[in-house]
């Protein structure tokens, strides 16, 4: 497959006050951008946890997409520091894994920043599509196979 | 994929046309056809508006007839109808948390190009949502106690008519205004279009009626800087800035004002068109009427250093040098956000010369020389003091404009007329031009206000202005005045008007520090810093944030009627809330279990809203769950995955995971 054709599968995790709405005055503002990012909502940025990027990674995604309220707008008070905190040792973790950790991104996206939004989601889109396929899942795969096959 | 633990669970998947919104980009009969493939789904459905009372019927028919246990609705955004679906299913006897939403509209339809991408898209959403539901639980609303007091915050006639409205119906209601008095602009109007009602005179009865109201706790020269709680609870805190006058001793007199030796402040009130002091009332009809002292003019509060003649002059000894800014707590239930506008900063556009020929004045400068209390005692006159004998009134300076705001301020045209009016009827013999683009006079009484202007001898040139000059000194007819460049579109030529006085018709926009305010209470604004009601429609002063509200010129520019109307449904809104005992918030907060508990205390420090507590009995850390409000960060940050959160446990996030990338 030549990197033209490839289709990045990217998974976001989108604070439900700030970034999901975000997206959804793009949407109300009928802005276009690729369709390859499938939301996923959750109460706070602060709650998307190590395991759940790596969940994406290993069930295929090429990219994953964080994004919550500005600093200093969280409506947790400081939630989404916490995220911010965690976001260099998932990277870090995401190099140990021989993982680039430009698939994984942060991004601050405030409930008026529809424009932002689809800005965003296209740029992320881009570089990922730049990078190629991750292939984790089969990867993953092919590994727990050799392990059952040694461990039979 | 992973197997549910609830046995064998049936899901309803039902999928919305909306109309062509989503059917008009998503093939929905093939997207059906693949929710009804996917695991556990026991039906699928397609209907052209969901959301309707027919449809939401198809969803409990399907519950009591073919006994669906959980429900995926692929639909708008729930922020939307999520609470639609949720009690649809709830009074089909399924517990509402039973059922998920795919946004395949807002997040989908709206934003793909290509329909069979859209399609593709919609396929991954709904997967996801179809996953995820599986592991869903029935979860109990959390009822806690309503807070009966309410908060308004901005004392425009917006401000004013909720609070009025909500004090009346027994509710305390705390009043925040920023600057010194209440009244907001309507303060410094001298008439209303189209009735032409005298401003002072609809308007200072409810200002002292705000003054006056046992049940209105008035808080001027204030601002709120922190806002925490939910919905029923909110705890807010407001800075009291010091205003160097003790409030309870000042009667108002204006004696320190007298005496006051610093003279050469700019006067906001009236544009600055002229001077006030430093020790100041801002004008005769202040609610409260009570001096301020402007700490940035004071010559004591500045230098340390002044003759204090305003302390000799005060009878009651009010003035106290020593007062200092005092933070209230204040604790509500609701709250109506109703910070108003500021008008479009004319020097942007230097081609129309305003700071540069005085002759070239803003509206709210108008507003204020036509005006018997302003600063002409209502002579309209040209910076000479001469009156002048024609005027033109530039409309859209700022406004319909991609360089500054592409919308339009709707009250514009109307003013302009209204000053026309002012103008001829002070002035019978002044010609006056209106330069405009289109006359949208869209209101009650408006069409018939702009024919019996043209009836009055007005000029009415189809044309947004080019520049406005200064005439030639050379040209001995036009010398002095100024030069208004037009292209009149109607007639296809271009005409040069000497005119002695020009009136920019500027536009409406949000307030300087809009976004900050709307960061502070949690919700959104548009890129113009307007606020952002929940449905433009249906819920148009509502917030996205529940239990806040918004009314008046902050949420878009408006004429007074449309305020008033407006302040009004937040009142009633925040009333409908507020007089209940009661408030249901939702249950997707956090829980940690004892035994797995170690009481490493990670979790205690984390939490933003301090709701976790370690329990020593226990050696384990317990969460409050009146005081948690649901974000997860405890969640995600313990090593040993003990703490869940209800309705966004690991489980449900993996299972969505899967789905997505399935
Ligand atoms: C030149 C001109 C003439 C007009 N003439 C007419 C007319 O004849 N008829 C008509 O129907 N309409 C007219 N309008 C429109 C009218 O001014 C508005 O409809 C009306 O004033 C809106 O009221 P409001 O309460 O929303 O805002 P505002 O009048 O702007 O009041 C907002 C208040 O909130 C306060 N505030 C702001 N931020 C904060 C904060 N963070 N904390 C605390 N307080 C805050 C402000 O100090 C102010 O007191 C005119 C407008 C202009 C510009």
């Amino acid at each position: 497959m030549s990197a033209h054709e490839f289709e990045p599968r990217i998974v976001g995790f989108l604070c439900r006050w700030c970034s999901y709405n975000g997206a959804d005055l793009a949407g109300t503002s009928r802005m276009k951008y690729p369709p390859n990012l499938i939301p996923i909502k959750t109460n706070c940025s602060g709650r998307v946890d190590p395991t759940h990027v790596m969940k994406a990674f290993a069930e295929g995604a090429d990219g994953v997409l964080i994004s919550g309220c500005h600093p200093g707008d969280c409506h947790y008070i400081n939630g989404n520091w916490r995220t911010a905190g965690r976001y260099p040792m998932m990277k870090k973790l995401l190099e140990q894994l021989n993982i680039d950790p430009r698939r994984l991104r942060l991004e601050w996206v405030s409930a008026a920043e529809g424009d932002k939004w689809a800005r965003v989601v296209t740029e992320f889109i881009e570089e990922v599509r730049e990078l190629g396929p991750l292939g984790w899942k089969d990867q993953v795969a092919d590994e727990y196979e050799q392990q059952e096959a040694v461990s039979a | 994929m992973a197997e549910s633990t609830n046995g064998e669970p049936r899901i309803g998947v039902y999928v919305c046309d909306c109309g062509t919104n989503i059917a008009g980009k998503v093939d929905v009969p093939a997207v059906v056809e693949f929710a009804g493939s996917l695991p556990h789904v026991a039906v699928a459905r397609e209907y052209k508006y969901m959301c309707s009372d027919p449809g939401q019927e198809i969803i409990q028919k399907d519950i009591k007839e073919m006994g669906i246990d959980r429900v995926v609705v692929a639909a708008c955004s729930p922020t939307m109808h999520e609470p639609t679906f949720r009690k649809a299913v709830q009074s089909a006897g399924l517990n509402q948390f039973l059922f998920q939403m795919a946004n395949i509209r807002e997040h989908d339809s709206w934003v793909t190009e290509d329909p069979v991408e859209a399609t593709e898209k919609a396929k991954h959403i709904i997967d996801a949502a179809v996953h995820r539901v599986v592991f869903q639980e029935p979860l109990e609303a959390i009822e806690v106690p309503m807070n009966s007091d309410v908060l308004v915050v901005g004392g425009g006639i917006a401000g004013i008519e909720a609070a009025l409205k909500m004090a009346d119906a027994g509710h305390t209601v705390h009043l925040v205004e920023r600057d010194p008095s209440i009244g907001g602009h309507m303060a410094q109007f001298d008439k209303t279009f189209p009735t032409l009602d005298c401003s002072a005179c609809i308007l200072t009865p409810k200002m002292s009626a705000v003054g006056k109201h046992p049940n209105i706790k008035l808080h001027t020269y204030s601002e709120v800087t922190e806002v925490d709680g939910y919905v029923g609870n909110f705890k807010v805190k407001v800075n009291k800035k010091a205003r160097y006058v003790d409030i309870d001793k000042c009667t108002g007199c204006m004696l320190c004002t007298e005496q006051c030796v610093v003279a050469k402040v700019p006067n906001e009130f009236n544009e600055s068109l002229d001077n006030r002091r430093a020790a100041y009332i801002p004008f005769p009809q202040a609610v409260p009427l009570r001096a301020t002292i402007d700490p940035e003019r004071c010559l004591q509060l500045t230098r340390g250093k002044c003759k204090q003649t305003c302390v000799e002059a005060c009878g009651p000894g009010a003035i106290d040098f020593e007062q200092k800014d005092e933070l209230v707590e204040l604790e509500v239930g609701a709250i109506i956000i109703t910070t108003g506008y500021q008008t479009f900063d004319n020097e942007r556009i230097a081609r129309y010369g305003y700071g540069q020929l005085p002759d070239v004045i803003s509206s709210l400068e108008f507003e204020r020389i036509s005006n018997a209390s302003g600063p002409t005692g209502g002579e309209i006159v040209c910076k000479n003091g001469e009156k002048p004998r024609s005027v033109a009134i530039l409309h859209c300076v700022g406004s319909r404009d991609e360089n500054y705001n592409e919308y339009c301020s709707r009250v514009c045209c109307m003013y302009s007329l209204k000053f026309s009016h002012l103008i001829k009827e002070h002035l019978p013999e002044t010609e006056v031009y209106q330069c405009y683009i289109d006359m949208r006079c869209f209101g009650k009484g408006y069409e018939e206000f702009y024919k019996r202007l043209m009836n009055e001898g007005v000029v009415f040139i189809r044309g947004r202005a080019a520049e406005v000059t200064a005439a030639s000194k050379r040209q001995a007819e036009t010398e002095g005045k100024l030069l208004v460049t037009v292209e009149d579109t109607l007639l296809g030529v271009v005409r040069h008007l000497p005119v002695d006085m020009v009136i920019l018709s500027s536009a409406l926009q949000a307030q300087p520090d809009a976004k900050e305010v709307a960061q502070l209470f949690g919700f959104g604004c548009s890129s113009a810093g307007f606020y952002i009601e929940r449905h433009p429609k249906l819920e148009p002063v509502s917030t996205v944030t529940d239990g806040i509200f918004i009314a008046g010129c902050c949420q878009g520019p408006k004429d007074i009627p449309d305020t008033v109307a407006q302040a009004g449904a937040a009142a009633a809104g925040a009333l409908a809330l507020v007089d209940n005992r009661t408030v249901k918030i939702e249950p997707t907060i956090s829980y940690i279990d004892p035994e797995k508990c170690s009481g490493c205390h990670i979790c205690v420090g984390l939490c933003p809203h301090n709701a976790i507590v370690y329990d020593a009995e226990l050696d384990a850390a317990q969460v409050i769950e009146a005081a948690c409000k649901g974000c997860g960060v405890c969640v995600s940050a313990c090593g040993s995955n003990v703490p869940v959160q209800r309705g966004f446990t690991d489980e449900q996030i993996f299972a969505e995971i899967e789905g997505a990338l399935a």
